[in-house]
């Protein structure tokens, strides 16, 4: 048994490093050695936590059991999920925090006495309200997580669920959430507490069902943010340290990312949290429909083309993910730098599922990350470059973002890819992309059009080089 | 009058938000996602009050409602810690520079 204050000095260490853990990812070279830092925080918050609750008793034992089940289910699932997995991971994962914070208020709430709280039915008000708010946050992740884990993974469809009045309903529930831990803190009622979690639950659902697939990077970050006010609500009620720390620095980091999305997507957080982006009919695009010539070619002319280019920028896209074509690409270019071909590679903020979901699998694919540069960096060196490879990127190309101020996604960066001496778009049809809009890049006099699977395309390119 | 001491909790949370704040922004946004697994992966120190509740129950009784939700969210938090930091180094273990001798 360690003194109160002695253990309060061992989370503020972990707290300590939780955040030297976030601060290595300044750089890939310091990263490793903050990851290592994350995992000695954590081994001392939980070393510390049993010396200080001291009770080695037999339940002891099932704690170890239990830290011993979930460790190798996580350990295993780290070993084994491919990295195209990665986003449905991370919302797997989000749902778990916030599914353990409900739980741990659900105890708290039973057994305040064990927390130091006060009585069943006499909680001491400050921590009452704590609890509430980390469960109705808690629960609001775990069930907002869920449906993106299963948009992700596909099993639900990734177009947006619309119905009518689905604003005011969700308005009216989160104020109820609000009422309900007003009532609840006045009352110390238990049933209050359980209708409390199950319209949080509930809420989370109705959120995220109205938002579309590409949106989801959004959504990610968003949820990484709530799980992380979730783990400091708990952090209050239990009045420790390293929780509160770990919540503040989750939530803001989760609020950035999201941020940061919005901004790849020129669209105000609001607009992407209400949904509905992509379903709507487009009025602008139908009106227009003309056929347009498009020059379509084979991968002997992409080789071709290659070849004969002394600069290529690749363009990667959330559709290289789905072929899992980034080894094939990076054969690819492993041959073109061969024939003495400078090969660099773009990404847009919002390539892909989810922040940086591009630059995990060209690392997987070996790419040296300083040959991939973000779209600020390299946005400048379209004009110089011979020829641009969009490999499953579409939206983020769309020149009209640029020029026509009635698009949906005008004013939103895209890549000067267009500026090009010639552009090469792997693409399996014409179809829209997902804003639902027509990409002005597909009928330029210098794009080339590869209709083909992204990976069978590659292979084939690299066959004829 | 003594300060309360949620005053300074609530001192530390404002602060904890501003050190995130400007440690985040300097992350680089080609290791966005390993900052989401390990952000994951730490904000499951949550674990210690799982294991508070785990361990309230009296050598009669080890299982009661609340040692079980405490057991429960142990198991949870253990999945994301074990999983969060592994597949975290696994990804950073990735990420290499160009080689000098080509």
């Amino acid at each position: 048994m360690i003194s109160a204050n002695l253990s309060a000095i061992f989370y503020l260490v972990s707290g300590v490093l939780f955040i030297l853990a976030l601060r290595g990812l300044s750089s890939p070279e310091t990263s490793r050695q903050g990851n290592l830092f994350g995992i000695l925080g954590m081994i001392i918050a939980v070393t510390v936590t049993f010396l200080s609750v001291g009770n080695f008793s037999s339940g002891f034992i099932f704690v170890l059991v239990f830290i011993l089940i979930g460790g190798s289910i996580g350990a295993l699932i780290a070993y084994k999920i491919p990295m195209t997995a990665m986003p449905e991971l991370v919302a797997g994962f989000h749902s778990l925090v916030g599914l353990a914070a409900v739980f741990v208020a659900i105890s708290a709430f039973l057994n305040p006495e064990a927390f130091n709280l006060g009585q069943p039915g006499n909680i001491k008000l400050g921590s009452l309200i704590e609890m509430s708010i980390g469960a109705a946050v808690g629960a609001i992740t775990f069930s907002g997580s869920i449906i993106a884990f299963l948009k992700l993974q596909g099993i639900m469809s990734g177009s947006p669920i619309t119905f009518k009045g689905q604003h005011p309903l969700n308005a009216i529930i989160l104020v109820s959430i609000v009422i309900l831990i007003y009532l609840l803190c006045s009352t110390q009622s238990s049933n209050l507490f359980w209708i409390l979690l199950a319209v949080s639950f509930l809420i989370g659902f109705l959120l995220i069902i109205p938002i579309g697939g590409a949106d989801m990077p959004v959504v990610i970050s968003m949820l990484n943010s709530y799980s992380g006010w979730a783990a400091a609500g708990i952090g209050f009620t239990l009045e420790n340290t390293a929780l509160i720390i770990t919540g503040a620095l989750v939530g803001s980091s989760g609020a950035i990312l999201s941020y940061i999305m919005c901004k790849g997507m020129n669209r105000s957080f609001f607009n992407v949290i209400l949904g509905g982006f992509g379903a709507t009919e487009d009025t602008s695009g139908s009106t227009k429909k003309e056929k347009r010539p498009v020059k379509s070619g084979n991968a002997d002319d992409a080789a071709f083309l290659m070849k004969n280019a002394s600069s290529v920028i690749i363009v990667p896209g959330y559709g290289m993910a789905v072929a899992q074509a980034q080894h094939a690409l990076r054969e690819m270019v492993d041959t073109l730098k061969k024939n003495d071909i400078k090969v660099s590679y773009a990404i847009h903020p919002v390539a892909g599922r989810m922040p940086g979901h591009m630059n995990v699998l060209l690392a997987e694919a070996n790419v040296p990350y300083d040959e991939v540069f973000e779209l600020e960096e390299i946005n400048n060196d379209f004009a110089n470059a011979d020829v641009a490879f969009v490999i499953g990127a579409n939206d983020v190309t769309n020149p009209v973002a640029k020029t026509d101020p009635q698009s949906p996604i005008y004013g939103m960066p895209v890549l000067d890819v267009e500026k090009c001496k010639s552009v090469l778009f792997v693409k399996r049809s014409l179809s829209p992309g997902y804003a639902g809009i027509d990409n002005d890049l597909f009928y330029k006099e210098n794009t080339l059009m590869l209709f083909a699977d992204a990976k069978k395309m590659t292979e084939d390119i690299t066959k004829n080089l | 009058m003594e300060i309360d001491p949620l005053i300074f909790r609530l001192s530390i949370f404002i602060l904890s938000i501003f050190v995130g704040y400007y440690v985040v922004w300097s992350v680089t946004p080609s290791l966005h996602t390993p900052l989401m697994s390990v952000t994951n992966a730490i904000s499951s120190v949550i674990i210690v009050g799982a294991i508070i509740a785990g361990l309230s129950g009296n050598s009669d009784s080890i299982f009661n409602t609340s040692s079980i939700f405490g057991f429960m969210a142990i198991a949870l938090a253990a999945i994301n810690i074990f999983g969060g930091f592994l597949v975290t180094q696994r990804m950073l273990a990735m990420y290499k520079k160009k080689k000098k001798d080509k």
